[in-house]
């Protein structure tokens, strides 16, 4: 085995081009479990820790540039205020040590069903930056998962970030697991709105082969908020509407049995969190924005 | 291949290293340090937690070759020179935070990132520092207790140093 350890970005590159079967190293909290327990014995590591520029990120109006080795920990601290849905998914991402090092190009990478960033990229809308010799592309992010565990990457291509849009509205991300620490997600669910295009998005993790958005879901409420007037009135969203968006968003996933729960578990945790982050995200919308909507408790 | 590191302030280097090896395994295997433990290989237990360039880490999860040139400390480097135990590690023993011991050394790393950081942790604070590290020999009461005690020690220690200052 060779251990490769580019000292640039365009070293890695040229790297991946001359080796296409050498596997990129990031935090190593995928990629070291498998190699501990002889699952992967590839002929090469490239070892991404000296690129500096991919533990950075630029912000601008339209969004967050977001290097692919940003750990976890960066999102649930400083970025937290600019990306609030991804950064409550990284809250709940293993544990103090694993969020150190995990990265967000590395939960990409993996393409887990289960990986927590995914619904909540999703919901925000957001774009992988994938590059080789031969240039750069731009991949959205519904199109990135290609089925569990893979990827739309071709074999040169690297990531270098992940471009983000701006929050310009509430933003929220649940997991359902059998402890709030170090659990993979029984399933997930995320809900961003998008005030500026009178628009809501959805993710959905979990629950079915790919990380997925919840389309029939996502165009039912935005249809419903747009005609009661919501968006202007700030009312809450009518109890059958809500519960119609929750059915939706359940029957979006094509979930299995496994050892963490059962498809119909599944289905049924989906609906529950689908009706709460609306309720959380439409209750913060209308205080924010001042207008009325006080909402009981959950 | 050859990987230089520091290790609890001294220049180390391994040889022989293969590609694939853990940080875990050298430290233990070619470098003589135990106290980071072997366990779980997986991350989930915590127990062989270390500082890498500052950070709390789960050595089993990082490459050897990626910790070139990196900054070390293993539990072995939280004991003073003279081999006094640090603050966190009597505060352990005071308050029969050691059982078997076996995740002592995780806990004592993540303890000491925590209080560093943050020297009056609330209980929820100390909960989520210490949600990578598994204990199974008995619960956690003493443990929490022990974190108490040491922030408790730290905080009289201050007011003692500004009070005679
Ligand atoms: C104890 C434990 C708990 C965990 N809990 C969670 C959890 O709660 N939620 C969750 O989602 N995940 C969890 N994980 C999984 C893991 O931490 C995440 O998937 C993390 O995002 C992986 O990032 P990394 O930087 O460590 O990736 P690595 O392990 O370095 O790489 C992962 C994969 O991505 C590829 N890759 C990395 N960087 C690039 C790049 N720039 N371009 C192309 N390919 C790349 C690698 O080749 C590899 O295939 C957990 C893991 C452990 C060990």
């Amino acid at each position: 085995m060779d251990f490769l350890r580019p000292a640039g970005w365009q070293e890695a590159l040229a790297a991946k081009a001359a080796h296409p079967d050498a596997v990129p190293l990031a935090g190593g909290t995928d990629l070291m479990v498998e190699l501990n327990f002889d699952r992967r014995r590839p002929e090469r590591l490239l070892d991404l820790g000296r690129i500096r520029e991919l533990y950075e990120w630029e912000t601008s109006p339209d969004g967050v540039r977001l290097g692919a080795s940003v750990p976890f920990r960066d999102l649930v601290g400083p970025l937290r205020a600019r990306l609030p849905g991804l950064a409550r998914a990284a809250h709940t991402v293993g544990s103090p040590q694993i969020r150190n090092r995990g990265s967000v190009g590395g939960n990409l990478g993996t393409a887990s069903p289960a990986g927590d960033a995914h619904p909540a990229l999703l919901a925000a809308g957001a774009r992988v930056e994938a590059a080789s010799l031969r240039g750069t592309r731009m991949i959205r992010v519904e199109d990135f998962f290609t089925g569990p565990k893979r990827n739309a990457l071709a074999p040169d291509e690297l990531i270098r970030a992940v471009h983000v849009d701006a929050a310009r509205g509430p933003q929220e991300f649940a997991k359902v697991g059998t402890r709030n620490a170090m659990v993979i997600a029984v399933c997930a669910f995320a809900l961003a709105l998008h005030p500026h295009a009178r628009t809501i998005r959805t993710g959905i993790g979990s629950a079915a082969p790919t990380p997925l958005r919840a389309r029939e879901a996502e165009d039912f409420l935005t249809g419903v908020l747009d005609e009661g007037g919501h968006w202007e009135h700030g009312r809450p969203v009518p109890p059958a509407a809500a519960r119609r968006f929750a059915e939706l968003a359940a029957a979006a996933c094509a979930p299995l049995d496994d050892v963490r729960g059962s498809a119909a578990y599944r289905r049924h945790a989906i609906k529950v969190l689908a009706r709460r982050t609306l309720h959380w995200t439409w209750t913060a919308h209308t205080s924010r924005t001042g207008r009325e909507g006080e909402a009981s408790c959950a | 291949m050859r990987v230089n590191l520091t290790v609890n302030g001294r220049p180390r280097t391994a040889d022989d290293v293969w590609p694939g090896e853990s940080l875990l395994y050298v430290l233990r295997e070619r470098l003589g340090l135990p106290g980071a433990k072997n366990a779980c290989e997986q991350g989930e237990c915590g127990s062989c937690t270390i500082r890498l360039d500052g950070d709390l880490v789960c050595a089993c999860l990082v490459a050897a070759g990626s910790a070139e040139g990196a900054e070390v400390t293993t539990v072995e480097g939280l004991a003073e020179e003279d081999a006094r135990l640090a603050p966190v590690q009597r505060a352990f023993i005071d308050a029969g935070a050691v059982q078997c011991g076996f995740c002592t050394p995780g806990l004592l790393m993540a303890t000491d990132e925590l209080l560093a950081r943050d020297p009056h942790p609330a209980d929820a604070d100390i909960r989520e520092a210490l949600s990578g590290n598994l204990c199974r020999c008995t619960g956690y009461e003493s443990i929490l207790g022990a974190v108490r005690l040491a922030a408790e020690r730290a905080a009289a220690d201050r007011a003692a140093a500004e009070g005679g200052a």
